[in-house]
């Protein structure tokens, strides 16, 4: 009987916390959707941490943004569709500023609904390609890069390589990648470079149950011997991949990842034999900067983060401080327009779409050379922004070679059809209603 | 006391196999459909959205999968690729006939689930147990790696992901897609479930039912008693799969709203065969219990804890979830293997006679 109170006790308790949710006034509701268990959980908890810890320092230091404390919530989804849709909906009820999907499955899930509920997708560099046209997305932005600048910065890369586009001819570039919406984003673009550079593309699609065990995806691999290898992974599909590669002994500096490759874990699987493995980065390695040592005073040594001392400030970690940098900048933004420190998501729409760090501000922030100036426009809620190299020393990430712009011309008009054939499948998708503050 | 059938007497053969026999049951299902029907107007967005639609559906898949195992004593494990086929074919029937209802195309699309569940229930003639159980995981992977190879499954979409249309119906309601209220997807939920739950009540009652159970408990008995095992089996595979498949077809159309092949993974299965195991096998009740129970508890626990003053993180309060399914599975395959239906039952029992332990 007292188990039985005990039980309807608790339910009438949940039931009135989930009613008595809403926000408090004089606070900004910044939730982070983040995975910290199950097999994603290796790329989830460092970026997790880096998100968490770069708010949580502006509140120490600053007291919020322009006197307003961000109340960060994290809700776990564990990578998994179902559990994003019901923190989706958790948030939303709150008086949610944005939503950090952090799955480009979630995020294709929330697209349709961000437009209904007027609440902005910020999916940095994941989620759907599309979505940079920002005149059929008003809702979604993914600076700095799409998936498919992030395709084409690979080959651009490799032909420079090679001494030259024309040089593709004939080569075999393999592709392996995560087989869920994640790792398919980038085949379309990759198809058409195939097409126009003349190089032939290998596809190794590995199952998300079996990203732990890749060998007949490399055995195959070993077989066809591919010039180049480009690799879309996440969660522990990275390590086992890089781990595979070192097995048959391929030639690491001639495999690249996308930037979600490049966790420290990732490549440490390795070891030394990972020397040479590459990815593509957009923000700054290693913790010389004055943001992290901020943060590390503020939040690390005050014991308020759940960061491990050792993984501190690594790729995927400053990775999170950068999606966090883009947040607050945009609430910062967000505040300037509608002239008043508390905002709603509507107004948070605006600071995104406006974004526009330049080099003072970065200065100002403490990420001078952590990142690039970046823009947002109406029309472009991507930017394709410059990006780098980064190659693997054997015990962490160095810096290879200079920022480079992805193959804009090519990414484009891609993205405008693919932005008509969503509207075309999604009919009727809502027109564009929310006023250009940027023209 | 209060509840005590002593003084209701059945004057004929249609009182005596009504499906509530006793007056204060009459009552109490009153109260919950009134309840049901009231919830959405003082309920938010969230309650619905988030706690009930997604209840509603997964206790029908759970029905759908108590019918096979519970009912029919054939184990399963391709629960969610069941409701896959059904979420895939809706998402087909409705890209091919934009016109018609979605109602009508989502109670259509369990046909093909149904077809589907035939096909891979034809071992189950031959195997039983632990051997049937390996051949549904069998269809379990195949099915989910159709999802992922057969393009034309979701019309080519590059991120090889479903995504609902918006679809209207009764007049100008608009029934799915991002724009429709919770209400209405709801009520239809809600209509549907009760619907079919109804139907499927009538039938395990019935003669079909009673050969389930009867194979269930001896299959060469039951053949020897004019049972046709063909049949019997065979047909539970179908309305299980049905369920499933008009499970699955909801499932994307009226809660995710969007869905990869992995929403079909083992994973769901599993959540739903726990549903079954922890509400009760064969029974309709203890399916509405368990899918309360696991779909709840996460949800609970994460807006509870906080409520009670108690600061817990996200991944935490996961883990405690998890943890506390897997005891009280253990706990009830143990102590109470017909799970909380059976508790459910106990309780009436004693309240009858309360407060005369022996009377």
């Amino acid at each position: 009987m007292r188990l039985k109170r005990l039980i309807a006790g608790s339910i009438l308790a949940g039931t009135l916390a989930g009613a008595a949710l809403p926000a408090l006034a004089d606070e900004l509701f910044v939730p982070l959707f983040s995975y910290r268990t199950g097999p994603y959980a290796g790329s989830g908890i460092p970026i997790a941490n880096g998100m968490h810890d770069y708010l949580t320092m502006l509140n120490e230091r600053d007291g919020g943004i322009n006197g307003v404390k961000l109340r960060i919530e994290e809700c776990e989804t564990g990578y998994d569709t179902q559990k994003g849709v019901e923190c989706y909906e958790q948030v939303k009820g709150a008086g949610a500023l944005l939503i950090n999907p952090y799955s480009t499955g979630i995020t294709l899930q929330v697209i349709p609904k961000a437009s209904v509920d007027k609440i902005p997708v910020l999916s940095m560099a994941y989620g759907l390609s599309a979505a940079a046209i920002g005149n059929t997305f008003p809702w979604v932005f993914n600076p700095p890069d799409t998936y498919w600048d992030g395709a084409s910065a690979i080959i651009t890369d490799i032909a420079r390589r090679e001494g030259g586009a024309e040089n593709l001819k004939g080569k075999k570039i393999g592709y392996i990648f995560l087989d869920a919406g994640y790792g398919r984003e980038a085949i379309p673009l990759l198809e058409q470079l195939s097409e126009t550079m003349g190089f032939e593309l290998l596809q190794y699609p590995v199952p998300g149950k079996e990203m732990q065990n890749q060998s007949s995806q490399w055995l195959n691999i070993r077989r066809d011997r591919p010039d180049y290898m480009v690799m879309w992974g996440w969660g522990a599909m990275n390590p086992t991949a890089v781990k595979e590669a070192t097995k048959i002994r391929y030639p690491m500096d001639k495999f690249y990842g996308v930037w979600w490759s490049g966790g420290n874990d990732d490549a440490a699987a390795g070891g030394e034999d990972a020397k040479g493995f590459r990815t593509l980065n957009f923000h700054g390695v290693g913790s010389d900067y004055p943001v992290i040592a901020d943060i590390k005073k503020y939040v690390v040594d005050a014991g308020k983060s759940q960061v491990d001392p050792a993984k501190f400030a690594d790729n995927l970690y400053n990775r999170g401080v950068y999606n966090s940098m883009l947040i607050a900048e945009g609430i910062r933004k967000a505040q300037e327009i509608a002239g008043k420190p508390m905002i709603t998501a509507s107004d948070m729409r605006n600071g995104l779409e406006n974004l526009d760090v330049s080099e003072a501000r970065l200065k100002e922030i403490g990420m001078e050379g952590f990142a690039l100036p970046m823009k947002l426009t109406c029309e472009d809620h991507s930017g394709h922004h410059k990006v780098y190299i980064v190659e693997w020393d054997g015990k962490d990430w160095q810096k290879s070679g200079d920022w480079f712009s992805p193959d804009v011309g090519t990414v484009k008009p891609l993205l405008q059809k693919a932005a008509e054939d969503y509207v075309a499948s999604n009919s009727p998708w809502p027109e564009r209603t929310e006023p250009c503050l940027n023209k | 006391m209060l509840y005590r059938e002593s003084g209701q007497y059945k004057t004929s053969y249609i009182a005596d196999q009504a499906i509530f026999p006793i007056r204060e049951d009459r009552i109490g299902m009153g109260l919950i459909g009134l309840a049901a029907v009231c919830i959405p107007f003082f309920a938010s967005d969230f309650f619905l959205n988030a706690i009930m639609t997604p209840f509603l559906i997964l206790a029908l898949a759970a029905i759908g999968l108590n019918i096979l195992t519970g009912y029919a004593g054939q184990l399963s494990l391709g629960t969610g690729a069941f409701m896959g086929v059904g979420a895939y074919s809706c998402y087909k029937l409705t890209s091919i006939f934009p016109d018609v209802n979605i109602i009508v195309l989502v109670l259509a699309s369990g046909l093909f689930s149904a077809a589907i569940g035939v096909v891979f229930g034809l071992p189950s003639l031959r195997i039983k147990g632990l051997y049937l159980a390996v051949t549904t995981l069998a269809a379990q992977f195949f099915l989910e790696w159709c999802f992922i190879r057969i393009p034309w499954l979701y019309n080519y979409n590059s991120s090889g992901a479903i995504e609902v249309p918006e679809r209207r119906g009764f007049g100008d309601v608009i029934l799915t897609g991002p724009s429709a209220s919770a209400m209405t997807q709801y009520f239809v939920v809600l209509g549907i479930v009760v619907a079919i739950t109804l139907a499927v009540k009538n039938i395990v009652r019935g003669r079909i039912g009673r050969q389930w159970m009867m194979i269930r408990d001896m299959d060469i008995a039951a053949e020897l008693m004019g049972v046709r095992p063909l049949t019997a089996k065979l047909s539970a595979f179908a309305v299980s799969s049905y369920l499933c498949g008009v499970a699955g077809a909801m499932f994307i159309f009226f809660y995710l709203g969007a869905a990869e092949p992995s929403a079909f993974s083992i994973t769901l299965s599993f959540q739903v065969l726990f549903m079954v195991i922890l509400g009760g096998l064969g029974s309709l009740v203890g399916s509405f219990f368990g899918a309360a129970f696991i779909w709840g508890l996460p949800i609970v626990l994460r807006a509870g804890l906080p409520a009670l003053g108690i600061g817990i993180a996200a991944e935490t309060v996961f883990h405690i979830a998890t943890m506390i399914v897997g005891a009280l599975i253990i706990f009830f395959l143990i102590v109470e293997p017909h799970g909380l239906a059976r508790l459910w039952s106990l309780g009436k029992e004693k309240l009858r006679v309360w407060p005369f332990p022996y009377g």
